[in-house]
């Protein structure tokens, strides 16, 4: 049964209205939210180019004062704008999207949705004032006791519970549906959706509690101090599963768009609905692999939560095998043949198709380095050296946001009803991508294992710089420069598809892959109940005993007055 | 659930290979003592400093016997304290590090030392230095703005059986 016949009741009552009257109010959200994730990237990317520079010895950031004070300023906004704005906005507005067509209903509660796009930009707001103005230069983990100013704290949070909101109103949006369509399986991309934004939100109670209960009543006065542990355990709670809400939006696409762009189908859906229930239990409870070096947590915890990140390895290696079969699938519908012929077939002339592939080949070396992240013996060979730069740039660099990019050259022509303005320099911005970040990564992976070069570091001026660290650095400023490039070629076609794009002659739809195999899908893998249930009691055994002992031990420490090191 | 053949097998080696990677971390785990910083108790870091009240009053290295050394490391923005340890090759070598402001990283070079230091934690890591000269004492997370200049050195010293090492 294909995603789209499920839905034809809801479709049948809407009457004679075509999609986009049906959809004007998604299409423009979703085109708000898009547009400023882009935005967001495009000046992060700019400084992501600076930092490059500095590594290799250039520091051009004495040019750009007083706009920007220090390179750890620009360092923050980078990784502010680009992990958490680009990605956080990006994903709602694609969700917007996503979940309305795959449900081929509009968003049921409107003002739910509208209050929750006005919360993210209100917290964008607030978050960009002490960014730009040098008063939160504490990088994007933001670690007590570095202490921003209290807008910072507050405008994160409220992009953090407006993206809550944009939730709820998908959520409201899928009862509706589920009202009009009892006993029908929920279409698979809603599903998977819809499972992200519940992960979201199961994760990021951790970084909330940070924030409201510690940092921001801290900044504003009423608290003497803050507990580091405490404050990196909370924010450790979301960081990890962060990871996984910047990934699964890719997995989405992957799994439910890329199969049709490639001419086949989802090889087998009752895996791939299988893959997001088990991240929506295995993302959260594993936060402590990130605290492997961290004094105060015993040794036994941060083993148990490196198993418990092998585990959530698992549907990452499911999903592996079932994009490229579901690919070959496509590949031999278009007339591929033998073991690898298949893979010549694939449309390689479509940007879209092609970014995302890249996306999969660079986030399968992300992978491989993430494991050894996450294994706790060989975790201390690698902390808070450039491998982590150079392994974080392949996933959120790049199976996120190459993934996304894919997804814009078709989403940006759907909203804006113009054809994509040029395939060719878009296919040339995902080739440049894939190559200038094997360039950057290996750089920065090397440079990280073999010389223990720190990450978030001015390297280009630190006293310790060895003379054998340049040919990777170099290595990495090369793959900088090719990456600037395939920027530049990412802008140049959004930008001139929404000014100068030529009117689509037909409207762009969602691409909805249908599934290969129609055997049925089981009830457990359509129920929420007893996998939220599970998420919420491994997330209890894994964090409730050590968050206990952490806040009965908490120590409120003071810094004194105006205590301030940027 | 029908599930496909080459997706079960592929499903089976999924699950063999997170087993033996688990085996493979326990086993070096213990065979050679990897070991990673765990509880060693709260301080208050601003007292730490106050004189006689604990060791990273007068950060130090101590000899607790013939090859046997403990090191009192403070660190702060942006220097650690002390900046310059000499031992003799062979030794073997605890460090206790706290911070008495923010947070730091440290991280020594060619060695498996890598920890993080919070204010009001005592981290604690140890290893044996076998080979002489000099190794960078590298702090690795971002604590302000002189960060990149935050480094101290260990000088490995040769001693009469250790001079034919390299």
């Amino acid at each position: 049964m294909s995603v789209q016949s499920i839905s034809q009741p809801i479709a049948a009552t809407s009457g004679a209205k075509t999609a986009a009257e049906r959809f004007s109010l998604e299409n423009r959200l979703s085109a708000w939210q898009i547009g400023i994730a882009m935005s967001a990237l495009s000046l992060g990317i700019f400084l992501g180019i600076m930092q490059g520079l500095e590594h290799a010895g250039i520091d051009l950031y004495s040019y750009i004062r007083p706009a920007f004070q220090s390179y750890y300023q620009g360092l923050t906004i980078h990784g502010v704008l680009n992990a958490l704005v680009w990605t956080t906005f990006f994903i709602t507005g694609f969700f917007t999207t996503a979940i309305t067509r795959s449900l081929d209903l509009p968003i049921s509660k409107p003002w739910l949705a509208k209050l929750g796009f006005g919360m993210m930009v209100v917290g964008l707001l607030m978050t960009a004032y002490p960014l730009f103005a040098n008063l939160a230069t504490v990088l994007y983990t933001f670690y007590p006791p570095l202490q921003a100013h209290w807008s910072f704290y507050l405008g994160l949070t409220l992009i953090v519970v407006g993206s809550w909101v944009a939730g709820y109103a998908f959520y409201f949006t899928y009862g509706a549906w589920r009202k009009e369509n009892k006993g029908v399986k929920t279409p698979f991309i809603a599903l998977a959706a819809l499972i992200t934004m519940v992960m979201w939100q199961i994760a990021t109670l951790g970084v909330a509690v940070e924030i409201l209960a510690m940092l921001l009543p801290w900044s504003l006065g009423l608290l003497p101090g803050t507990d580091a542990l405490l404050g990196r355990t909370l924010f450790w709670y979301t960081g990890h599963p962060l990871v996984y809400f910047w990934l699964l939006p890719a997995y989405l696409s992957w799994y439910g768009m890329v199969p049709k762009q490639a001419g086949g189908k989802l090889f087998s859906e009752n895996l791939a609905r299988l893959v997001f229930w088990l991240f929506l239990i295995l993302s959260t409870p594993v936060g402590f692999h990130h605290q492997y070096t961290d004094p105060g947590i015993p040794q036994g915890w941060k083993m148990l939560h490196g198993l418990f990140t092998y585990g959530v390895a698992f549907p990452s290696l499911l999903t592996a095998f079932t994009i490229a079969a579901s690919l070959e699938t496509g590949g031999r519908a278009r007339g591929g043949k033998g073991w690898f012929g298949w893979i010549r077939k694939l449309p390689w002339n479509n940007p879209s198709f092609t970014a995302q592939n890249f996306a999969m080949i660079l986030f399968a070396f992300g992978g491989i380095s993430g494991v050894t992240n996450a294994s706790y013996s060989m975790n201390l060979a690698v902390h808070n050296t450039t491998w982590m730069p150079g392994h974080f740039h392949l996933t959120v660099g790049s199976a996120t946001t190459l993934t996304f990019m894919g997804i814009a050259y078709w989403l940006v022509p759907m909203l804006s009803g113009r054809q994509l303005f040029s395939p060719k320099a878009a296919l040339a911005q995902a080739w440049t991508w894939l190559f200038g970040m094997i360039f950057f990564s290996n750089g920065m992976h090397m440079l990280g294992l073999h010389f223990g070069a720190p990450r978030r570091t001015m390297l280009g001026a630190a006293p310790y710089r060895d003379a054998a660290w340049n040919p990777l650095l170099m290595e990495s400023l090369l793959g900088v420069t090719i990456l600037t490039i395939s920027a530049t070629l990412f802008f140049y076609v959004i930008i001139m598809t929404v000014l100068a794009g030529k009117k689509a002659k037909e409207p762009v739809e969602m691409p909805i892959a249908e599934s290969l195999d129609d055997s049925p899908t089981p009830a457990w893998l359509d129920r929420w109940r007893g996998w939220v249930y599970g998420a919420v009691a491994l997330v209890i055994l894994a964090y409730g005993p050590m968050l206990y002992v952490l806040v009965n031990e908490m120590q409120l420490i003071p810094l004194p007055p105006g205590f301030r090191v940027w | 659930m029908h599930v496909d053949k080459y997706e079960q097998v592929w499903i089976r080696i999924s699950i063999f290979v997170l087993v033996v990677f688990t085996l493979a971390v326990l086993t070096a785990t213990v065979s050679a003592g990897i070991q990673v910083p765990g509880v060693e108790g709260r301080v208050d870091p601003n007292l730490i400093t106050t004189p006689g009240a604990s060791p990273w009053a007068a950060p130090s290295v101590r000899e607790l016997a013939p090859g046997k050394y403990e090191a009192y490391v403070l660190a702060q923005i942006w220097r650690f304290d002390p900046g310059e340890i000499r031992i003799p090759a062979g030794s073997e070598i605890t460090f206790y590090v706290t911070s008495k402001d923010v947070q730091h990283g440290l991280k020594i070079m060619d060695t498996n030392i890598n920890m993080m230091i919070l204010p009001g934690q005592v981290s604690k890591l140890k290893t044996t230095f076998n080979n002489p000269g000099t190794y960078d004492v590298v702090c690795h997370e971002y604590c302000g703005i002189g960060h990149h200049t935050m480094y101290g050195q260990i000088i490995v010293e040769a001693t009469a059986d250790t001079t034919t090492t390299e």
